[in-house]
């Protein structure tokens, strides 16, 4: 790791100043992604600002069926939220299965949001869901928010502070991982709601994160796997790489929807 | 046996200090004055260099010392050899191309040390290393075997033309090709082997100490044989004469063969210290261990096997392309040649083999022993062909392996070695008992019920261990012999010290060599201290490789044994004016059988230090060595059966049950043997499912460099294992032990590949098995 300066924010007021007074600073939260790239030399930032230490990003809360996760949640703190699981267990259980305990202890919604790895989990979330991403600027609908591989609307000096949705009459989430890193080879994320259904694939796409608009239409006639058979998805546009190539990624993507609907109708 | 004699379970005496974190690593060492080393290493996989400039690193901070390869060479520092020789067919001797420890005009692999730099800090270290300004003249690279051989293909060494090493046969050719021409049925197969990255979970590290005042050498070294190392390095490197150079390898965290070997980095802090005054420390961090210790395995082989109308096994013919990286590393000729070919006769009688081995340069890490070294390809090799015969014949896999089993011993293979013993019938039977076998149809209607491929298969290997007698692999080309030595030093109140050339790095020596003592002299194993892995303290030794520490180190300890025995008796028959012969020797007490007189142990111990009343003529104290050369390999084999559940919409493959049966001789420590067959077998499920090195064959980049890409096995990719033993003794060590280090990493994958290819219908699917390449299969099988 290069030398970089660490500073602890109390405020996502003070975490924006503090970027501000740096010379080429960097945000971090969990640091799952950032702190090992840093170790590996891979990112020099001057600074590090904190955001781990702002309670006006800490919690869940409700409002009737709106859901509002604080952008410095931990995944452990999303899987055991007993409410949550109530209303939306899908998401619980995505949160369950990321990286390991030692990840989900430490690792965070916004950080997990904000970095938008391709492969991540909590991005097929948000996009099935219709969620809100809340910035220390303003709210993101989350179809304007992810724009690419690592890249998202947010601006430089941009912070997530929540995320919000109302919960689905019905989610469910499947991940086949890849066999090394136990990131999502293909993850999908389907939500049932009153408007239709939304499918959401992660692990899969050149640019990140996508909407499978053909098993959306499918879904939405008829909420069960059944509905999935026979269709087969062009494989252009997705990821190839030594762990799995466009078309096989192709065949688990309506695989794991099939999955996801069938956890969803459990 | 007694609670901690041969055959107890006893728990591992050495595992209080790794389990509470007081072992001691090289990483763990610090000497006053001591500086940090990194390494500058080639970020290409073939390229000339032009030239370094290292005056801006030089002036960063803390910087004690940049050095280069022609500064190496100027202080007369030898090139790494490879320390077996192999002749090609023709007679002319395997070309070894020149590998200095840090490079000096060309560049033949991605992570190839290229400079050192010294400093006060690793990250002072590291910072200017990258301000080493290396020229590169970018070359193009070949990282196939096959490809390498081919007309045009990029070349790496002038002294190996063809990138061709060494083109070897073992066995009649003529006869093999006869015998397949007139074969009722040939099953022909086209295997490979994958290359394979060790992962010891403690990275490779070094410290040396120049002493200027003694003008002597020491080295901290993670090493499997630190006797070998000193010998190569006075030998060959010119580092220091043996006499002057000390090499300790302390606690080691894993082997697994990747560290056998002589590396430049444990080269370079030896001459680095001197070069520069103070100890020099290098620690590999975990990218630098999957760029640079020698890789595993990596084999394509083309295999004809003949039968009978009687299903007989007529003839074995087998065409081998070994990748051997970018250098030869130390032992890597013998891996691919004597390791291999000698045992593709597997369990079977099969008159005739011939088996062809090219081996070749390409741009990749150097290939050498992985666990099993030779024996798993050769397994892998005879196992899944016998299976996909079986299949062809129409015939279970079992009753084509009985019919075809060597029943009578000694048995002389056509392949050099000779079987002195074993029972593959008995192990064959074990595991299909352990395995319900017979209950597999039902279990595989199950199965489909629930949408899962079921599918079961077995693996029937033999293995060489004990590696082995000094004349035999002298003639077969080894520059070493390959004995083992041991002291057995009963201390004056009668502890007692074992010093042993056998070096333990996750074996549990510190236990199982203290259980023999113990049962021996009736001492408890708290009073039996095992010394290893330093040259000052050992006498000699060969080190630990190739399952040969309980079959010839532990050998070497029982014959020094005996001359203590003797003499503690000679002793206390003179204290207590009894015959010799009417000594024994228990639970402590030297007694005078069927009487009530008898001492301490610890008294005669005295008595012999004491030489107030020694028998006339003897010498004071008691204290005896031994070498120890076996007569002979020792050959454990066994019986593995895999169950797998291929889910066919993913190509997923669940391991449901593993079943081994292995005749390992007489065994120490059950407890011990079974973690060992365990490790062996979550070794074998990775080979099989999960790991395969990738290089980019247009770049030559390491593409698994990392456990974001590379699959390690993990608990949840492994069921239970049921592990059984059907012993029967080795007639040729004293006591009767075979070795079981590797047997797990040898017979797994063919088990395992054999299962999911019974599942999934098709004989056509490579290691690694992985969801990919299964869904693959299936679906060229049109399902």
């Amino acid at each position: 790791m290069y030398q970089t300066t660490y500073h602890r924010a109390s405020s996502v007021a003070e975490a924006v100043k503090l970027l501000a007074d740096s010379g080429d600073g960097k945000f971090v939260a969990g640091g799952q992604t950032l702190i090992p790239t840093m170790k590996q030399r891979l990112a020099a930032p001057t600074d590090l600002i904190d955001l781990r230490h702002i309670s006006e990003l800490k919690g869940i809360s409700f409002s009737g069926n709106e859901v509002r996760i604080g952008a410095g949640t931990t995944h452990a703190e999303v899987a055991s939220n007993a409410a949550l699981a109530g209303i939306c267990p899908a998401i619980c259980h995505l949160a369950g299965h990321i990286g390991d305990p030692h990840v989900r202890h430490m690792g965070t919604i916004g950080g997990s949001l904000a970095n938008n790895d391709p492969a991540a989990d909590y991005p097929a979330a948000v996009l099935a869901l219709g969620a809100t991403v809340h910035t220390s600027k303003r709210s993101i609908a989350a179809d304007d928010f992810f724009a690419g591989l690592f890249t998202t609307a947010l601006e430089e000096d941009e912070i997530i502070t929540a995320v919000s949705f109302t919960a689905p009459e019905k989610a469910g989430y499947a991940k086949f991982p890849n066999p090394a890193s136990r990131y999502a080879l293909t993850g999908v994320f389907v939500a049932k709601r009153p408007d239709g259904v939304r499918v959401a694939v992660t692990g899969a796409g050149e640019d990140g994160v996508f909407r499978a608009e053909a098993l959306e239409q499918a879904l939405s006639t008829s909420f069960d796997p059944s509905a999935l058979n026979g269709i087969s998805l062009p494989y252009d546009g997705l990821l190839s790489d030594i762990h799995a190539s466009a078309e096989y990624r192709a065949h688990l993507i309506v695989v794991m929807a099939k999955r996801a609907v069938e956890a969803a109708n459990a | 046996m007694g609670i901690e004699g041969i055959g107890a379970r006893v728990t591992r005496k050495e595992d209080r200090r790794f389990v509470t974190g007081l072992g001691r690593y090289v990483d763990d060492m610090v000497l006053p004055g001591m500086k940090h080393a990194v390494f500058v290493r080639s970020p290409h996989a073939h390229a000339k260099i032009a030239g370094i400039r290292t005056d801006q690193a030089r002036a960063m901070p803390g910087i004690i010392a940049v050095l280069t390869g022609p500064e190496l060479k100027a202080d007369g520092i030898g090139n790494l050899i490879c320390g077996w020789m192999i002749h090609s067919k023709d007679g002319t001797p395997m070309r070894m191309g020149a590998w200095s420890p840090l490079a000096v005009d060309r560049v033949r692999y991605v992570g190839e040390a290229v400079a050192v730099v010294v400093a006060e800090t690793r990250g002072q270290a590291r910072d200017a290393a990258e301000k080493v300004e290396v020229d590169y003249e970018e070359l193009p690279a070949v990282t196939d075997a096959v490809e390498a051989l081919k007309p045009g293909a990029p070349q790496l060494h002038p002294e190996a033309e063809g990138n061709l090493i060494f083109d070897w046969e073992l066995g009649d050719a003529k006869a093999v090709d006869e015998a397949l021409a007139s074969a009722a049925h040939v099953t022909r197969m086209r295997i490979v082997n994958n290359r394979l990255i060790p992962n010891a979970m403690e990275p490779r590290a070094a410290l040396g100490h120049y002493d200027r005042a003694e003008d002597h050498f020491t080295l901290w070294t993670t090493s499997q044989n630190p006797h070998v190392a000193r010998l190569v390095m006075s030998a060959f490197y010119n580092v220091a004469p043996e006499n002057k150079l000390r090499v300790i390898a302390p606690d080691v965290g894993g082997g697994f063969g990747s560290k056998i070997y002589i590396y430049p980095e444990e080269i370079v802090c030896l001459w680095a210290s001197k070069r520069t005054g103070v100890p020099v420390k290098w620690t590999a961090d975990r990218t630098e261990s999957f760029m640079c210790d020698a890789h595993g395995r990596d084999h394509v082989s083309e295999v004809a096997l003949g039968f009978d109308a009687d299903h007989r096994m007529v003839a074995l013919k087998v065409d081998t392309i070994a990748n051997l990286g970018a250098y030869m590393s130390l032992f890597s000729s013998c891996v691919p040649t004597y390791l291999y070919a000698t045992l593709l006769s597997g369990q079977y009688v099969i008159p005739a083999i011939h088996c062809n081995v090219r081996t070749v340069y390409t741009n990749t890490a150097p290939v050498d022993a992985y666990r099993g070294a030779g024996r798993p390809e050769a397994t892998y090799l005879i196992e899944r062909t016998v299976e996909t015969a079986a299949r062809e014949l129409g015939i279970s896999p079992a009753k084509l392996r009985r019919r075809n089993f060597i029943r009578e011993f000694p048995y002389q293979t056509p392949v050099i070695l000779n079987y002195d013993t074993g029972d593959y019938e008995a192990s064959l039977e074990a595991a299909l008992k352990a395995a319900d076998y017979a209950g597999f149809p039902a279990r595989r209607e199950e199965a489909k019920r629930r949408g899962k491929l079921r599918g079961i298969g077995m693996s029937c290997y033999i293995e060489a261990c004990g590696l082995a007698p000094s004349q035999a692999v002298g003639s077969l080309g080894a520059g070493v012999g390959l004995w083992e030595s041991a002291e057995v030093r009963v201390n004056m109140a009668g502890t007692i010290e074992v010093l042993t050339g056998s070096h333990s790095h996750g074996q549990g020596h510190e236990t199982t060599f203290a259980q023999v003592v113990a049962d021996r002299l009736g001492v408890p194993i708290e009073q039996v201290s095992i010394i290893h892995g330093d040259t000052d303290k050992v006498q000699m030794g060969m080190g630990t490789y190739g399952s040969r520490s309980g079959a010839v180190g532990l050998s070497a300890v029982v014959k020094a044994l005996d001359k203590v025995e003797a003499k503690a008796k000679r002793i206390a028959a003179h204290l207590l004016e009894a015959d010799e012969s009417d000594i024994t020797i228990e639970n402590g007490e030297v007694k005078v059988a069927g009487t009530d007189r008898s001492l301490p142990w610890a008294q005669v111990a005295l008595a012999a230090y004491t030489a107030h009343n020694l028998p006339t003529g003897m010498e004071p104290g008691l204290k005896e060595s031994a070498f120890y050369d076996p007569a002979n390999f020792t050959f454990p084999a066994g019986c593995h059966i895999a169950e797998v559940e291929v889910d066919p919409e993913t190509g997923h493959t669940t391991v449901v049950q593993f079943v081994a049966a292995d005749d390992f001789g007489n065994i120490i420590n059950p407890m011990i043997v079974e973690g060992q067959v365990h490790g062996g077998v979550a070794q074998g499920i990775g080979q099989a499912l999960l790991e395969g090195c990738r290089y980019d064959p247009a770049s030559g980049q390491l593409i698994t460099a990392s456990y974001m890409d590379y699959t390690m096995p993990r608990a949840a990719d492994l069921p239970s294992f049921a592990v059984a033993t059907t012993n029967t003794p080795c007639p040729n060590n004293p006591l009767g032990i075979k070795g079981c280090g590797e047997a797990g990493a040898i017979g797994s994958p063919p088990a395992i590949i054999n299962a999911i290819t019974d599942a999934i219908g098709t004989n056509d699917l490579s290691m690694p098995a992985t969801p990919q390449a299964v869904w693959e299969a299936i679906r060229r099988q049109g399902h």
